[in-house]
């Protein structure tokens, strides 16, 4: 029962750009979820280097560890871009607005996205520093992690949607996206494996990783394109 | 449409189990690698293909139900779930019985049908806890069918990403029937499957009758004590009443 809608030409991409700019503006302003991301993926980096017994990494281990920080890392911005908003009375405010379903479920998608990339570019170089000798697989990680980021982006924010509106919020939420996410997490750690192996990278079935992974991207958006105006109807 | 009634399914199914069962023990030959506990696959693959089957039914009604907004949608997706999730405990434990007979081990990893099946069935496990935690009903159908149209969206890629990850360990027993599985066998596997489609089919059909009976019950009741209250029933379970005439939709 899709809503009566009313809205003037453009105007999603105008919702789309004011809510894709407060989410950055007040990221810029309290500095509250990179700089703890990136604080709590060094940590982990940390906890595993006790935790395996391990200084060095390479190959499938060094992907895990790197891939699986990240995701919870993901879940903590996530947590920030939903639940605090919900709290604050943000998607009340939004609902007042005649502001597209889509529109919103993009701007939350890209600012995901850019807070992913951001924590990316501190915890990859602190994890190199940490765990590894030879870098030269690094460059080549940066189009897998991309792909990988739109994958967590686009299902978190689906999934946050849905658990922002119940009683368990923050423990709904990543109850169920860590199983929808498993497809993310081997395809990422499928193509990082060899760029991070110890003899130097080496680029077999990379193409397949990447094909499974915007596959994985392609239908996850498809299907919020298609329900996400449903989770705003109140 | 024109379906069987729930009468007639419920004398057609335990004779198509039984048929089955009589199948597996007395007509079908005996695997030549595996021996005897080879036959657990006739109950175990039917299994595996009806649950799967049925969360991909449960997104096809939640489909319906987010277009039409009719709470019988919902509650056809909920038990169709419901179903599905009974039906994969046991493909889990039937499977890891088999593993053990035939591998030595109660699990393997490096198995994809065995992960991509856990994967799925911990998915759907959060279900539940989704439709308790949000108290609105309409609200909690509504989200309820986005959580299964994503889920069975899921269902089929993750199939293909676990597959991608790992060896061949399963025995393709469909896969390579063409040249394996003997005609004796195949017969035996269709008329289980055919069983388990059915009991499927009768414990969906018996618990959307038992709902709706029950909420029809107290609607009369509701209706003879003459109160206006609203009915104390399950919190989770889907409304099977229809929205009240004149009651607007949501805005």
């Amino acid at each position: 029962m899709p809503r009566e809608q009313h809205v003037p030409e453009g105007a999603p991409v105008s919702a789309f750009r004011t809510v894709l700019a407060k989410d950055l503006r007040v990221e810029l302003r309290t500095f509250e979820s990179v700089p703890a991301m990136a604080l709590f993926s060094v940590t982990a980096f940390v906890l595993f280097r006790f935790g395996l017994d391990r200084d060095q990494l390479e190959g499938g281990l060094a992907a895990g560890v790197l891939l699986v920080t990240v995701l919870f890392a993901a879940i903590l911005a996530i947590n920030r871009l939903f639940v605090a908003e919900r709290e604050q009375g943000g998607f009340d405010a939004i609902r007042l607005a005649p502001v597209d379903g889509t529109a919103l479920f993009a701007a939350k998608v890209v600012a995901l996205v850019i807070y992913l990339s951001a924590l990316e570019l501190v915890a990859v170089p602190a994890f190199a520093i940490l765990f590894m000798d030879a870098w030269s697989g690094l460059p080549a990680l940066a189009p897998v992690l991309v792909l990988a980021n739109l994958g967590l982006a686009v299902t978190g924010a689906l999934v946050a949607s849905i658990a922002v509106n119940s009683r368990a919020r923050d423990l709904l939420g990543p109850l169920i996206l860590l199983p929808l996410l498993v497809p993310v997490m081997i395809g990422a750690a499928g193509a990082a494996e060899p760029l991070l192996a110890a003899g130097g990278p080496s680029f077999d079935d990379l193409g397949r990783w990447m094909a499974l992974l915007a596959l994985y991207d392609v239908i996850f958006l498809l299907v919020g394109y298609a329900v996400y105006d449903f989770l705003l109807e109140d | 449409m024109p379906l069987p009634s729930l009468r007639a399914l419920a004398f057609a199914t335990p004779v198509a189990v039984a048929a089955g069962f009589a199948l597996v023990f007395f007509y079908a030959p005996l695997d030549a690698d595996q021996g005897f506990v080879q036959k657990i696959f006739y109950l175990h693959v039917p299994l595996a293909i009806c649950a799967l089957v049925g969360f991909v039914v449960a997104g096809v009604h939640a489909i319906r139900h987010l277009r039409s907004g009719d709470p019988v949608h919902d509650l056809r997706s909920y038990v169709s779930i419901h179903a599905s999730i009974i039906f994969g405990l046991a493909v889990l434990v039937t499977g890891a019985i088999w593993a053990r007979a035939s591998w030595g081990q109660w699990w393997v990893w490096g198995e994809p049908t065995l992960v991509s099946f856990l994967i799925v069935f911990l998915l759907y496990c959060t279900y539940y806890p989704l439709r308790y935690a949000i108290e609105d009903r309409e609200r909690q159908a509504r989200y309820a069918s986005v959580f299964a149209v994503t889920a069975g969206a899921f269902v089929p890629l993750n199939f293909i990403a676990v597959r991608m990850s790992e060896s061949l360990v399963h025995p393709r027993v469909l896969a390579t029937a063409e040249g394996g599985m003997p005609p004796r066998m195949w017969l035996t596997f269709l008329v289980c499957l055919a069983g388990v489609a059915l009991l499927w089919t009768t414990l969906v059909r018996f618990e959307i009758a038992a709902k709706l009976t029950s909420a029809k019950l107290s609607r009369l009741r509701r209706a003879i004590e003459g109160t206006d209250a609203p009915a104390p029933s399950s919190r989770i379970a889907p409304s099977a009443q229809p929205r009240p005439a004149g009651a607007p939709e949501s805005v």
